[in-house]
């Protein structure tokens, strides 16, 4: 009896270390043959349907080159759309195998809550917007203004600190929805209003004239916006983070998603090792060693996504500013592969 | 003495026939009296009428302004939209036009559509032959809507390899459609269910009705979006990693439960209202409990809530919208979903989508509340009040 019982307690404990190992995402994504991706239910430039219903954005365009990277395929992935509240509980339950939802990089989420922020692909901060006429140059000037905001965001919190760390006056006008503060703004009700550059960016496409309102240099906040994976799974971790860091690197090699073909013939061992023609870079996390081939053949290279997104030719018209390469005057930074 | 007629100088006027009846006073017939009797009888009631006239017409002009005068109508993309030197424009229709088949179906692959537009076809050739009460079968019909017609469309909507038929995923229904077949199964679900609960709550047998008063007070108690938030958020911590609940069926399953309960207490009120003599007769004659409700209480308690029934299902239909904030794109939720595109940002850009939005919504909800006015005229059969 007890024998059957050790036996059945055995077979169970070798079942459970079987899930286990199945737990790993690789092989789940593989098995499914897509990789499911959490995004926003709607950012400007960040994922957001276009006309005919595909999801197109800088969030977006990384799902595709996780998905390239696995299948060498950026078709290969399903879209999530997740609301501020519900993403992480997506993320930790496995409904999504990564989480692309311009999130700000916090210790508490990076630590308590389980999860793994695997680089930064949008540096935002907060960032005040007035109009010309005020004559405003720089947000110190603002002492007494009245500052329109969304409610019940950390936009809200950032302000406070700013203007009582700078000992100034403000009074808040808070609305629930993006599109009330807008529009309040517009018609005069505050004097200035803060958010997110990149929302600042998108909210002025609003306005009914938007050059006679400006964006002040000052930054107040750090928004470190980043994808997400969950703990436990170093391996889809590791893949997570250097697709990231591959389409970096192939900006600051000078790799296109159009020269790249020529570039597999280059000299230059760095980007041989990024294509895969040198080394098994690939192989080692669980890929092909043409991973960053298909990611830049595909998808492009972070440049090419920023400039296509939310670049300065797009509606948003977003200089490269931080986001620019760290050779470029920007913070953008990728360790090499090798 | 005989009478002498005498032969008078003139001769007495007989009429023959009645006078034609003259019209009355032109001020209290047609249009003016109309107006003179509703409108304006006393000085009271003309300030009304003027304050009502003036209020419409501010209203009025200024939309009417916005959606049609001042409106454009065609356009590539937000440069259509924008201020003209200067000049504001109107309600950005160019807009709605190029999302239109977004705001219908979502992500439906375009050359899926037919598949929904069968679903909707056949649906209504179901349902209005079902809603005139002079088409004969309505047996049959009901039958086939209710049981046929949810496995095609199932099949039709969802997809079957088999059948050649590739599975377009719930994740991929939106707009509109998403819209409707939320609001369809829940009303569905909800009504034969509410009235099983509400007649349980009414048992004789204690544990059938503790569990129907459980059941209704905790629906009952808690807010939709609660229950929304729990199927999508709690729901996948509980189940095992691999175990993964469609993400519309959760609420789906919600918003019809959530609706069954409250439907309950619209069908109990109904019960209460038929007089204890009706329970009384029928057990007299020797029904069996079922032949009574289904024979004799509930068409009389039913028809008796019809406006209670149609608020719920009404109330509903609108509520599927608090769907958005779990991420499913329901109509709302695909609406304001494409007012992030920047492609087409603009000062009027979201004015004319949630314009767009109060007109479909109406659209639904005054033809269920037409109809059941219609049917409740229709079942009058008793007591007039």
């Amino acid at each position: 009896m007890k024998k059957i019982v050790a036996l059945a307690l055995g077979a169970l404990m070798t079942a459970g270390v079987a899930t286990a190992a199945n737990a790993g995402t690789l092989e789940d994504v593989k098995k499914k043959g897509h990789v499911q991706c959490g995004v926003s239910q709607g950012l400007p430039g960040f994922s957001n349907p276009d006309d005919k219903g595909n999801w197109t954005g800088l969030d977006v365009d990384f799902c595709r080159a996780v998905a390239a990277a696995v299948f060498g395929d950026p078709n290969k992935v399903k879209f999530t759309p997740l609301s501020a509240k519900e993403r992480f509980t997506a993320l930790r339950s496995g409904e999504v195998d990564l989480l692309a939802r311009n999130t700000t990089w916090t210790m508490q989420r990076d630590t308590e809550l389980g999860l793994n922020f695997v680089g930064v692909n949008y540096y935002d901060g907060q960032g005040f917007m007035v109009r010309k006429s005020l004559g405003v140059t720089s947000a110190l000037q603002l002492n007494g203004a009245a500052v329109c905001t969304n409610t019940g965001t950390t936009t809200e919190l950032n302000v406070a600190d700013y203007f009582r760390a700078n000992k100034m006056q403000y009074e808040v006008v808070a609305f629930e929805k993006a599109d009330e503060v807008v529009k309040a703004y517009d018609e005069g009700r505050c004097d200035v209003y803060t958010t997110d550059r990149s929302g600042l960016a998108a909210q002025r496409l609003k306005l009914k004239n938007p050059d006679e309102h400006v964006v002040l240099p000052e930054i107040i906040s750090k928004e470190p916006l980043g994808p997400v994976v969950r703990h436990g799974d170093d391996q889809w971790f590791d893949i997570v983070k250097w697709t990231l860091f591959a389409m970096i690197n192939a900006e600051e090699l000078g790799v296109t998603s159009q020269n790249v073909d020529e570039m597999k013939k280059s000299t230059n061992p760095s980007i041989r090792r990024l294509l895969g023609v040198e080394g098994k870079f690939g192989e080692n996390i669980g890929l092909t060693n043409d991973w960053a081939y298909n990611i830049i053949k595909h998808v492009g290279n972070y440049g090419e996504v920023y400039e296509r997104n939310v670049g300065p030719k797009t509606p948003l018209g977003l200089a490269r500013g931080l986001n620019a390469l760290w050779n470029k005057g920007g913070i953008m930074y990728a360790p090499p592969i090798r | 003495m005989p009478a002498t007629t005498k032969k008078l100088p003139w001769q007495p006027f007989h009429r023959n026939d009645m006078l034609p009846p003259k019209p009355p006073p032109p001020a209290t017939t047609g249009v003016l009296g109309w107006l003179r009797r509703n409108l304006f009888s006393n000085w009271w009631n003309t300030l009304l009428t003027l304050l009502g006239l003036w209020f419409i017409w501010v209203v009025a002009s200024s939309l009417i302004e916005f959606a049609l005068i001042k409106a454009v109508w065609t356009g590539e993309d937000r440069n259509a939209c924008l201020p003209k030197d200067g000049v504001e424009v109107g309600a950005c229709w160019a807009y709605v036009n190029a999302k239109f088949n977004q705001f219908m179906d979502g992500f439906y692959p375009a050359d899926q559509e037919w598949r929904y537009l069968t679903v909707y076809a056949v649906g209504i050739a179901l349902l209005v032959p079902l809603l005139i009460p002079k088409v004969p079968w309505k047996g049959l019909n009901a039958l086939l809507l209710f049981g046929a017609y949810p496995v095609l469309a199932y099949l039709l909507l969802y997809g079957a390899p088999s059948l050649g038929l590739p599975i377009v995923e719930t994740t991929q229904w939106g707009g509109l459609l998403l819209t409707l077949v939320i609001a369809s199964v829940g009303i569905v679900i909800s009504l034969p269910l509410g009235i099983v609960f509400a007649l349980g709550r009414r048992s004789q047998l204690p544990v059938i009705r503790f569990l129907s008063i459980a059941f209704i007070e905790f629906w009952r108690g808690v807010p939709l979006i609660t229950v929304l938030f729990m199927s999508s958020v709690m729901l996948p911590l509980f189940l095992p990693e691999d175990v993964t609940l469609d993400k519309v069926v959760r609420p789906l399953v919600g918003v019809a439960l959530f609706a069954a309960a409250y439907m309950a207490e619209v069908v109990r009120g109904g019960l209460q209202a038929i007089p204890k003599g009706q329970y009384e007769a029928a057990q007299a004659l020797g029904l069996t409990y079922w032949q009574m409700m289904g024979l004799i209480i509930l068409p009389q308690a039913l028809k008796l809530v019809i406006p209670g029934i149609v608020n719920t299902f009404i109330g509903l239909f609108k509520d599927t919208s608090l769907v958005s904030i779990i991420g499913l794109f329901d109509l709302l939720g695909i609406v304001q979903t494409s007012l992030a595109d920047a492609k087409w940002s603009t000062p009027t850009t979201a004015p004319t989508a949630y314009l767009f939005l109060a007109l479909v919504y109406f659209f639904f909800c005054y033809g269920m509340s037409r109809y059941s006015l219609f049917m409740e005229r229709h079942l009058h059969t008793g007591h007039k009040r």
